[in-house]
């Protein structure tokens, strides 16, 4: 195995490495439960976690609760602490608010929280429960806690395209991607409807939709905690999961045929796409403005567009390649003989250099 | 009398040993069976982990059979006894299983199988790293080379796939704890294939793959606007014909990742997917055999075509199969005498305009 490629971090990435790496020693572990639905198990499964935790000797206790308790967790709270939840009304709503004081005199090791983005009532502490949350773990409790992909800020538009729905309340993304652990709480749509014959499922496709998104949710997330892994431990990022497409433009490339194929791939894999051009002095003013209008189409087809500097257009494509984890380079060719091919022209030394991606040449439009 | 409907096959799919497949199986199958439905256990591998263990309680469980091989027992799945007992459903362990030789057959999936078409419902268990897709790409994340794949068509015959999750760091906790192994395997495995990035990255391949069933279930082929994340979209997908990708197959060790990666992406782009090999070259011809059929077992068309001018015949080929993208592995260095000359893929490159080609690169840690 060759060792690891070490990557010399600059002076204030290495300042905000330790401030974070402080903060998170202090700072107790979060643990998310992720479900795609109601009713999948989430709560059950927080619960019974916190419940083997205190059989293995922790402190475990129960700070918040949904409004409704089914019997498999009832059976389970019989047996964990629980420090009541502040009942209150609020302009003819009632509200439960986590009882914060109680559980900072209290100061178990772990704390459960159900209903992670439920809304506090007006002239709480703070407006939301997710925001409690946050200082349960800055007073060094653990957390572990639950909630369903509706609720999660980034993912709403989507969850509304699939149901038409959309709940009021929400937590940000970025609390979920902060979290040291997130667990998927997966089950087949089909033994959900079983469950509960509830009339305001969503139905079977829609929740087979639903589930896909909170999969790839969680897949992102554990990509994302992988790579900053990776990063801190001075590692390279390596070649992940995640198919990642790079198309490199030129202003003779074909750039429409390699961007939708791009964005086909793209779509295909939930991968990303990006494109990268390499800034050349002395463009002809024609050449300029077709690759003007190559970057402008690979914008708009959603591509992450990124200027790269280097005399050596093939190593700065390939040190590209290589930082960005891409798994599919998209080039194009002019398929000549001779001129391109005498000797090690560019497309050869890019195949040669392509360590962990495949290459896709797509022919130039031929000239008229 | 019809014959019985075909049997269901449910797959739990966990990203390595531990995360509680076998359990969530016992578990669910309890419910099941409290129902009164006729369940029996048709294979079941302990590890010697008391809490699965625990949950076999009350289950029928069909006796294993007893085969010897090279002077010693081993014990296999009892097919022709579950066939005889029928029961409703059978729980089979560990799916990706390859049964001793002398068995009837070389893999447990194909015991499965067969006892599906006998229409009994199957459960099973297995992880993502025996994906034949997957193979290159756990190789490269891991370091680990897995030797028991299964074909993705099979995995994508399941009826259903529940992804088991457990998080890297409560997986190695188990493992501290000596719930999975004992304590000196334990050790050995939290230092080799059990590290948190190692597992970050199966967890990560499980769950974009349980994701990728989900949502060819829902039948979105060649329909881009449905799949769930290409979000508000204000660019209409691409149109126009569908891919048809051939495969270049030669008797390299290489070939066997080219084979692997261009059926992944076929698959992903609902493309048809064919293999070719090229050339009279004799030496290798076993190699090749070996590889045309590694190919038909991932049912992909293979042909064959004996003639010199390589990138010629290839690319008369591909046009008239309409093909839109040949994969090919990287030319071998040549002395630099022969570097004046055109190597095969360069020849293809220019030849087959009409044709985007693709040069999969191998995957090394």
């Amino acid at each position: 195995m060759p060792s690891p490629v070490d990557r010399r971090p600059n002076p204030e990435e290495l300042l905000r490495r330790v401030q974070d790496t402080e903060r998170r020693e202090r700072r107790g572990r979060l643990k998310v439960f992720l479900g795609y639905a109601p009713r999948v198990g989430k709560s059950f499964r927080m619960f019974d976690e916190g419940r083997r935790r205190k059989e293995r000797g922790q402190d475990v206790v129960v700070g918040a609760l949904q409004s409704e308790v089914t019997p498999d967790i009832a059976e389970i709270l019989a047996r964990l602490d629980v420090v009541p939840s502040i009942r209150t009304n609020h302009a003819g709503r009632t509200f439960e608010v986590i009882d914060l004081a109680a559980l900072f005199r209290r100061h178990p090791q772990v704390c459960l929280i159900d209903g992670l983005a439920y809304d506090n009532p007006p002239g709480s502490r703070n407006p939301q429960r997710w925001q409690d949350v946050s200082e349960l773990l800055d007073r060094g409790m653990a957390v572990i806690t639950a909630v369903n992909l509706q609720h999660i800020r980034e993912q709403q538009d989507e969850v509304e395209r699939i149901t038409s729905r959309r709940a009021a309340n929400s937590i940000p993304q970025e609390f979920l991607n902060d979290a040291d652990e997130i667990e998927v709480v997966d089950a087949p749509p089909d033994a959900l409807l079983d469950r509960t014959g509830h009339k305001s499922m969503p139905d079977p496709r829609q929740l087979a939709e639903l589930r896909e998104l909170a999969l790839l949710l969680a897949a992102d997330v554990v990509d994302r905690q992988l790579q900053e892994y990776l990063d801190s431990h001075g590692v390279a990022a390596r070649w992940g999961a995640q198919e990642r497409i790079l198309v490199c433009l030129t202003p003779r490339s074909n750039a429409e045929a390699m961007l939708q194929s791009g964005r086909r791939n793209k779509l295909r894999f939930h991968g990303a796409l990006l494109a990268a051009y390499v800034e050349q002095p002395d463009l002809r003013p024609k050449d300029r403005e077709k690759l003007d209008a190559h970057l402008a189409l690979a914008r708009e087809l959603g591509a992450e567009v990124h200027q790269l500097q280097g005399a050596d257009f093939v190593q700065a494509i390939l040190d590209f390649a290589q930082e960005q984890r891409i798994t599919q380079l998209f080039l194009g060719h002019t398929g000549r003989p001779r001129r391109l091919w005498f000797g090690r022209n560019p497309i050869d030394r890019l195949i040669d250099g392509a360590e962990g991606f495949d290459v896709r040449l797509f022919p130039h439009e031929r000239l008229q | 009398m019809t014959p019985a409907a075909k049997g269901r096959l449910k797959i739990y799919l966990g990203y390595a040993a531990g995360v509680g497949k076998t359990f969530r199986m016992l578990e669910e199958a309890q419910e099941i069976k409290q129902k009164g439905v006729d369940l029996v256990i048709g294979y079941f591998e302990p590890h010697g982990r008391k809490e699965t263990i625990a949950k076999t309680e009350g289950f029928e469980i069909i006796p294993r059979r007893i085969l010897s091989y090279a002077g010693s027992d081993f014990e296999e799945m009892d097919t022709d006894a579950i066939l005889k007992r029928k029961p409703a459903i059978a729980l089979v362990d560990e799916f990706a299983h390859t049964n001793v030789p002398g068995s009837e057959r070389v893999k447990r999936w194909q015991d499965v199988h067969v006892l599906q078409e006998a229409g009994i419902d199957v459960v099973t268990t297995m992880n993502v790293q025996h994906l034949e897709s997957l193979n290159d790409q756990v190789f490269h994340a891991t370091g680990i080379r897995v030797r028991e794949t299964v074909p993705d068509w099979v995995v994508d015959e399941a009826d259903e796939l529940v992804f088991v999750d457990l998080t890297p760091r409560a997986l190695r906790n188990r493992l501290d704890r000596g719930v999975v192994y004992g304590p000196e395997k334990a050790r050995h495995a939290m230092e080799n294939f059990f590290t948190e990035t190692n597992l970050t990255a199966l967890r990560e391949m499980a769950l974009r793959h349980t994701a990728h069933e989900v949502e060819e279930k829902l039948g979105t082929t060649g329909d881009d606007a449905a799949s769930p994340s290409a979000g508000a979209q204000t660019v209409p997908p691409p149109t126009g014909r569908s891919d048809r990708i051939l495969i270049c197959l030669t008797g390299r060790p290489s070939s066997a990742i080219l084979i692997r990666r261009g059926k992944r992406v076929a698959d992903y782009l609902h493309a048809d997917c064919l293999a070719i090999h090229v050339g009279e070259n004799t030496f290798d011809r076993e190699a090749v055999e070996r590889h045309m059929s590694f190919a038909r077992n991932l049912r992909i068309e293979t042909h064959v075509i004996e003639g010199r001018d390589v990138a010629r015949l290839l690319t008369d080929f591909a046009r008239t199969q309409r093909i839109t993208q040949i994969f090919m592995g990287r030319s071998l260095p040549r002395p630099w005498w022969k570097r004046f000359r055109e190597s095969i893929p360069q020849q293809v490159v220019r030849q087959a305009r009409d044709m985007q080609i693709t040069i999969v690169a191998e995957r090394r840690r």
